[in-house]
Order: structure tokens, then C-alpha cells, then sequence
């Protein structure tokens, strides 16, 4: 089975866009998991049906008990993340600031804090308009450990890809470097980078590569947008050839991809001429995995 | 002698690419022309905005958070430590015990529950901070290391040394991370006003929408930055009038801009609609933030 994580390092780069077009040309024989679950926009293009939702519990949540509490002060003493308060004659979690580690629960004399299960999110298990299933999720506000929801996402979508003996799973990952694109990353067996000529793009190109080449797995990358600064498309192409990232595809700027984004379409159900060059890259990805 | 409070602004937005950079450097740049400002980027997993700014960055001071060392010579191998570690950062197998320092929170329960004393806390680096001066303008970047997962110990620490060693800068800006989860809520935390970019699309709009509600929750008062203005359709729009979010600015989509951007120049002083709209932007959070 290959599993394709699309990713960028900067937001913004069409990573969603070029992604959901890849998923109209897999059709049904792909799995789709939309991993950046910090800002997921992919359903704005594939009009998943939201079939099953779940409700996803991740890390844990101090709760004070005030009958059993004696205001010692020994649990925001200890917590060093100043997620406990003192505030009218109260000690109290700040919920945004706790971060679950359980050091209060233990060091408190008189057990009157219990940790809870903490709701982080929903995940979505779904059908799109191309035929194939989606798995994908929304965080909620403020929440912690997206890595985690981002794990969860990514091994649902393998095990239905089992089930349903599909060979593909195209995963839309979130920019930066962090902890959810560590999690996207793990067990993939191809990157996608989409990049853009700016001087911006480059630096986190490679910032993002330095993440991709610790875990030693084959990239590819693609220049949207690449005739806003033929200078600057050089220069990414020479970055390239000396990582060793194979160049997949040069992709214009033109005012057809933002057309197709606002009726909530892929550059393939709108008129336009690009449907040719997103074939040919999808064949030039095939020849990649399979090599 | 009554003291003078910075004026804190974040600039922050759901999704990436939407111009939060472009409007950090430039409307940082144009308030030092008049009074000493501060540049702070705190998108500390893919920092761009030293491209933006002139002169050589120079390091600060590395960052480092406190992870246990494991002392084999004094440990009894009793099992607490990896039974309260909550993140699995400290794990006994057999008689060896493993730290997983990217896993590590820093809370220190197994440190100081520990009997033996068998795991004191150690720096370990996680990310540096560096400084550019550039006029009027102070300019800190908040960089964290490749491989490292967590973003927010880093951005707390940024927050705190601006605290100590800037606060006699009046005008201060925070370039945040994109998304919505932990490390925007702890970008945003100390500041007086958050300014949101998006674009007038329906990424822009789904991204906004989960932005204001992050904000609203943690109580921020908040202005909208409508980039790229002209492209996409108006739905932006009607979304702030019906949530009654004042809209500072609307910037005009502008292939000008774009190159400029591309190549890493501020691009104030050579786009005027660009620069009377920071100057809008910057009276209006002035005006509505009381001191």
C-alpha cells in the first residue's frame, strides 16, 4: 500500500487544493485522510457526507473537588505549568492551561483532584463526491495533542484502507514542523512538497525536508504558483537537485485555481486548461511510487 | 512615576498563507518610523520574518527545557517514574530506564517523586532566540530546533524575556503561528489585541471563523485584515458585519505585492494603499485599546 503525505512547511501554498485534486483523479480507489486538523479545509472541496462522526477524548484534564479540598496550595506549588489559580479563596484548573501530567492528583494529601478524560475533538468518517472514503476531523478550540487526533485520522484511514483492499492513501498534512507533522509522517512511503517561489517557501522547504530526511522517506515536489518569481523557481529547482527531491511539476499562477476554491471545486470541474498538466503529474507520481 | 505598558498586537489567522507575515514585518516596520516597535516572530516552526528585515540575525541566548537525566547508579528500578508519567516520556523496560526527551513536558513528577533522587532535571536545547536591529526597530525570532515537537515551552519563554528585557518598547508585535490549537493560544496570551488576516475565500472563511471563535473564547478583543481583497467572492465580508467584527483594513490583491513579497522586501514604502492601510490598522488598535 503507498500512503502520500502532501506537505509544504509554509500554509498556503494550494497544499489543500492540489491535494483534493489528486483525490477527484484517485477516484474511489484512494483513501483520503485530511490530517491538517488544526485548519481542516479539504471538505470545502470534496463535500464529504459527514456519515460517522466520533467523538475523539485525548489527554487529560485536572478537576478540583472544593468539599474535599483543605486549600493547601500544594497543587499549584507543584504544577509547573501555572494552570492552577487562586482565585476567591478557590484553588482552580485553568483548562487551557493544564496540561494533564496528573503531578497535582498525586501530591494532593486529601485526593481531591481526579484527572478526566478530556473531549478534544470529532472525527468523521465520510463519503466524498469522488467516490472515496474520507477520514478527517475537527479539533477543538484550544485544544492539545493534534498529534495525536492526527495519529488517530491517519490510522483509521490505514485500517479502512485495509478493509476495503484499497492500495492508496492520500494524506493532507499541516504546515509547519511540529508535532501533527511528525505524526503525519510516520509510515508514509512518499511526500508530496508543494512549494511556492517566494523567499519564504524556500526556507521552510527546507526546514520541512530537514524533518522529511530524518525518517528517510522519498519526496517529490511540486512549484505552485511558479511564474510570480522565475528567479526564485531557480533557485528552489537548484535546492532540488542537490537534496536529491525529485521536481514533479511547475504549476502556474493563474486566477482559474482561485475560481474553481470559491465554488468549492477542484481545477478539474471547472473549465479551464490545466486538466492535461494535473494528469500528466499524476502519472509522473505513479512512475514514482512504482519505482 | 507611573509606567507606560507596551502595546501588545498579534497577529494571527486560522490558516497559513493568508499574508500574516507580509502584515507583521510591514506594519512593525512603519509604526518604528515613528516610535520605537518590536518585532517578535513566534511562528517558532517556520520563522520567516528575519527574510523581511535587514541586517544579520544575531543569537540571543539558546532556549532549553528541563527533561530528566536518568542516573543508573543510584536507581532502585521501583517503577514510578514511567507509572506517572502521563506521556509516556518515561518508560522502564526491563532494567533500563528510557527517556524520550520530544515526548517530555517538563512537569516533573518523576523527577521529584522519584525516592532515589535517580532522575534530576537537565537542560536540554529545544530552540534559540536571536535579534536583528534595524532604526527604530527591534526585531526577535523565536526558532525551534528540527525534530523537536513542541512549539509552546518555546513561545512562553519568548514571551517571558520580552517581558523582562523589552518592555520599554511601546509598540510591540507578535507574528503567531497558524492553526488554532496550543501554540496560538500561547502566542496570543499576553497580548492586548489580536488582529486576524485572512483572505476572501472559502479557505479564508473557514479558517476565520474557527480563529474568532478561538479568540472569543479566550476573551481578546479582535479586528479583521481582509488581504488579497478583490479576489474570491464577498462571504468574508458578510461574515464579519453579521458577527459585528470591525474590518481594520481590506488590502487589495496585488501581483506587486506578491513579487515584492517573494523576494523578501517590506513592501509599505512602495505600495501606498498598502502602507495607508497599516496606518488604519495601527489607529484603530491604538484607539481601541486603552491603556
Amino acid at each position: 500500500m503507498n500512503e502520500i503525505v502532501i506537505l509544504s512547511g509554509k500554509g498556503g501554498t494550494g497544499k489543500t487544493s492540489i491535494t483534493a485534486t489528486f483525490a477527484m483523479l484517485a477516484g474511489s480507489d484512494a483513501v483520503i485522510a485530511d490530517c491538517d486538523v488544526d485548519a481542516a479545509n479539504m471538505h470545502l472541496l470534496l463535500k464529504p457526507d459527514f456519515g460517522k462522526s466520533y467523538e475523539f477524548y485525548s489527554g487529560e484534564l485536572a478537576v478540583i473537588d472544593q468539599d474535599l479540598c483543605t486549600r493547601c496550595g500544594l497543587c499549584k506549588e507543584k504544577c509547573r505549568f501555572n494552570a492552577i489559580l487562586f482565585s476567591g479563596r478557590q484553588y482552580l484548573v485553568n483548562p487551557l492551561d493544564c496540561e494533564g501530567c496528573g503531578y497535582c492528583e498525586i501530591v494532593c494529601p486529601v485526593q481531591a483532584i481526579t484527572m478526566n478524560s478530556r473531549l478534544s475533538g470529532n472525527l468523521y468518517i465520510s463519503e466524498t463526491k469522488a467516490g472515496s472514503v474520507m477520514v478527517h476531523a475537527r479539533l477543538d478550540i484550544g485544544a492539545e495533542n493534534s498529534g495525536k487526533l492526527v495519529a488517530k485520522v491517519k490510522n483509521e484511514a490505514k485500517s479502512l484502507a485495509v478493509a476495503m483492499n484499497k492500495k492508496l492513501i492520500l494524506v493532507d498534512g499541516s504546515p509547519g514542523i511540529g508535532c501533527p507533522v511528525i505524526s503525519s509522517l510516520a509510515g508514509a512511503t512518499y511526500v508530496i512538497l508543494v512549494t511556492e517561489p517566494t523567499l519564504s517557501g524556500l526556507h521552510d522547504l527546507q526546514r520541512v525536508y530537514a524533518v522529511i530526511r530524518k525518517f528517510r522517506i522519498k519526496a517529490g515536489c511540486i512549484i505552485n504558483k511558479f511564474d510570480l518569481n522565475l528567479t526564485k523557481t531557480i533557485e528552489i529547482k537548484r535546492f532540488l537537485d542537490d537534496a536529491g527531491i525529485f521536481h514533479l511539476a511547475d504549476i502556474p499562477y493563474d486566477i482559474h485555481f482561485t475560481q474553481a476554491m470559491v465554488e468549492g471545486k477542484t481545477i478539474l470541474e471547472i473549465p479551464s486548461p490545466f486538466k492535461p498538466l494535473f494528469e500528466q503529474i499524476w502519472g509522473t507520481l505513479s512512475e514514482q511510487l512504482n519505482h | 512615576m507611573t509606567e507606560i505598558r507596551p502595546l501588545k498586537i498579534a497577529v494571527a489567522s486560522g490558516k497559513g498563507g493568508t499574508g500574516k507575515t507580509l502584515v507583521s514585518t510591514n506594519l512593525a516596520a512603519l509604526s518604528s518610523h515613528s516610535t520605537a516597535s518590536l518585532l517578535v516572530d513566534l511562528d517558532v516552526e517556520e520563522p520567516n520574518d528575519f527574510l523581511f528585515i535587514p541586517g544579520e540575525l544575531e543569537l540571543v541566548s539558546d532556549r532549553f527545557k528541563m527533561i530528566p537525566v536518568w542516573d543508573q547508579n543510584t536507581c532502585t528500578l521501583c517503577g514510578i517514574c514511567s507509572k506517572v508519567c502521563k506521556y509516556h516520556a518515561v518508560i522502564q523496560l526491563g532494567t533500563y530506564i528510557a527517556v524520550f526527551k520530544e515526548l517530555c513536558h517538563g512537569c516533573y513528577a518523576c523527577s521529584e517523586l522519584c525516592p532515589m533522587g535517580s532522575l534530576p532535571m537537565h537542560p536540554y536545547k529545544m530552540g534559540k532566540i536571536s535579534k536583528k536591529n534595524f532604526d527604530n526597530l527591534t526585531f526577535l525570532e523565536s526558532r525551534l530546533e528540527i525534530g523537536e515537537e513542541q512549539a509552546v515551552p518555546l513561545i512562553h519563554q519568548t514571551h517571558a524575556l520580552v517581558n523582562e528585557k523589552y518592555g520599554d518598547i511601546s509598540v510591540q508585535v507578535f507574528d503567531c503561528p497558524p492553526g488554532t490549537s496550543c501554540p496560538v493560544i500561547a502566542a496570543v496570551k499576553d497580548t492586548d489585541f489580536v488582529l486576524l488576516v485572512t483572505e476572501p475565500t472559502p479557505f479564508g472563511l473557514n479558517d476565520l471563523t474557527l480563529a474568532v471563535e478561538t479568540m472569543r473564547k479566550l476573551g481578546k478583543p479582535i479586528g479583521v485584515v481582509i488581504n488579497r481583497h478583490g479576489i474570491g467572492n464577498d462571504d468574508v465580508e458578510q461574515y464579519c458585519l453579521k458577527e459585528q467584527l470591525p474590518v481594520l483594513a481590506k488590502i487589495p490583491y496585488s501581483r506587486q505585492i506578491a513579487e515584492l513579497y517573494s523576494n523578501g522586501n517590506l513592501a509599505f514604502q512602495q505600495v501606498p494603499f498598502l502602507e495607508n492601510a497599516l496606518r488604519q490598522i495601527l489607529s484603530f488598535i491604538q484607539n481601541s485599546v486603552k491603556p
